[in-house]
């Protein structure tokens, strides 16, 4: 049966690109902008695009904050969180102040320095390294660069590191602590390797069913 | 490290992708979703979709094309044209994109664009900055559809649109739209080093050369046009290709491979020898499900 995927809405992000990806791999997807909303998904995405701090705001005031966290820590359901979505598992981020994130995986969100010939925001496609394959980068191929569009980075202990990529400085691609899983980039929008992503993340899904 | 950008630029007139030639003379191409449905295929890094008109019948962004081209769109999308208030960006990331271009509002509304920054980050606010050379020869920022002269410096003008939070430039000149005699290298010079943001280069791309420039001597993150990819076959593959041997660093992402090719002064493909056509003729290439 096609997983039943629940995507976050706490009124940021770019919800319908995610969801057309997933649909593109046969999910079945809604939106969740309420506690209720959540409840019956096989999965979470979290996704987000915009400020970190307004980000928490949002979450809190749709009352997601408090649900979500016990259905990804007590109940154990995956999560995967794109972009924003990781930063906000983090314990806190520097962006436009001090805020604290929903904690899920030690870490601090802090602004990326700008070396001689690097820009900001880092926007683009980059090639990343993978450090750990299982699950979430079982499937790619080819040159492995995907598409990023973020002003800051996940600082955080090597362990729930999957994968890196360069920018003058090391910038944390993607992380993994158990079944909570995040990419700095954006998979719904890499294409084919960003597609393959997504599948793999459905079908630990899949699997880890119980 | 990061790659270049290479960017189609589809320019959206009366709900038709045109051809645009000096920003004022339009040849139709045909309905959006299949120009993107093609180019999100092709090997692009990323689509930008303008309406050009929306503004000045004060339409709202059109949502419903901006869901309709996404559906099947796994490359970013900026869509640009008509957007004034958070309530317009709102909907046209919710229709499906993933940034927003303004224009005509940086002059009317900084404060807007600086509240759309804040909202919805930097990264999701594109500043579209047209320039024209001025009557007294020295170039000037146009506003909204590149008839409207403002006297603006573009370098000048570059840092405020950076100031007022805007996470990317799309540069485009207005003498150069649709001539073909390739970017005002100049200009793009000057803008990319004014601000830290990145530039995307556009107007007046004919040969695939022109790409190469921009980025090589211009210094521009990300290089974009529209009539080129238009009505030359493979043309955004080959373009990857001439950047590929040119050294530039660039995403490939395509079973087409461009080893031992070589092209001739029109930047088209060198024809192939007999044998190596007939060694080719019944090559089979799997389609992946993913």
């Amino acid at each position: 049966m096609a997983q039943r995927i629940c995507v976050v809405d706490y009124g940021m992000g770019n919800l319908r690109s995610v969801e057309n990806a997933l649909r593109f791999l046969g999910c079945r997807t809604r939106l969740a902008a309420s506690p209720e909303g959540l409840k019956g998904a096989d999965a979470y995405v979290l996704p987000g695009v915009g400020a970190f701090g307004e980000a928490m705001e949002n979450l809190a005031r749709r009352g997601l904050r408090g649900p979500l966290s016990g259905l990804v820590i007590k109940e154990k359901v995956p999560i995967l969180g794109i972009c924003l979505g990781m930063q906000l598992v983090a314990e806190s981020s520097d962006e436009n102040g001090n805020h604290k994130g929903l904690g899920w995986v030690q870490g601090h969100v802090r602004k990326i320095p700008v070396g001689k010939t690097t820009r900001l925001p880092h926007i683009g496609w980059n090639n990343v390294e993978i450090s750990k394959t299982d699950p979430l980068y079982q499937k790619v191929k080819g040159d492995l660069n995907f598409y990023f569009v973020h002003s800051y980075r996940f600082e955080c202990d090597d362990e729930y590191v999957s994968a890196t990529c360069e920018y003058d400085v090391p910038i944390t691609a993607s992380i993994q602590k158990g079944h909570i899983f995040a990419t700095q980039f954006h998979p719904e929008k890499s294409q084919e390797n960003g597609l393959r992503v997504l599948r793999s993340f459905v079908d630990y899904v899949q699997n880890s069913r119980h | 490290m990061l790659k270049k950008r290479l960017i189609p630029c589809l320019v959206l007139r009366d709900n038709l992708i045109v051809q645009s030639i000096g920003f004022g003379t339009y040849l139709p191409i045909g309905r959006a979703e299949i120009a993107v449905e093609f180019v999100a295929n092709w090997d692009v890094d990323e689509i930008f979709l303008v309406d050009i008109t929306a503004t000045r019948e004060g339409r709202p962004p059109n949502t419903s094309i901006v869901s309709s081209v996404s559906r099947d769109c796994f490359v970013p999308l900026t869509y640009g044209g008509g957007i004034r208030t958070l309530e317009h960006v709102r909907s046209v990331l919710e229709a499906g994109a993933d940034k927003v271009s303004v224009n005509t509002a940086c002059f009317t509304d900084p404060a807007f664009v600086s509240k759309a920054s804040k909202a919805f980050g930097v990264q999701c606010i594109v500043a579209s900055v047209d320039v024209k050379s001025g009557s007294k020869g020295r170039p000037e920022v146009m506003q909204g559809d590149g008839h409207k002269a403002t006297g603006k410096d573009p370098a000048e003008w570059a840092r405020q649109v950076e100031d007022m939070g805007a996470g990317e430039i799309f540069l485009n000149s207005v003498d150069r739209d649709g001539t073909k005699k390739g970017y005002d290298i100049e200009l793009v010079q000057e803008i990319a080093s004014a601000v830290k943001i990145p530039v995307i280069a556009c107007g007046g791309v004919g040969k695939l050369q022109d790409f190469v420039d921009g980025i090589l001597l211009g210094g521009a993150s990300a290089v974009s046009a529209a009539n080129i990819f238009q009505y030359t076959e493979h043309s955004t593959i080959l373009a990857k290709a001439k950047l590929k041997t040119a050294g530039v660093d660039i995403r490939l992402n395509t079973a087409a491979k461009y080893d031992n090719v070589g092209f001739d002064e029109h930047g088209r493909l060198l024809k192939r020898g007999q044998d190596d056509l007939e060694s080719i003729w019944f090559e089979k290439h799997q389609l992946e499900e993913i």
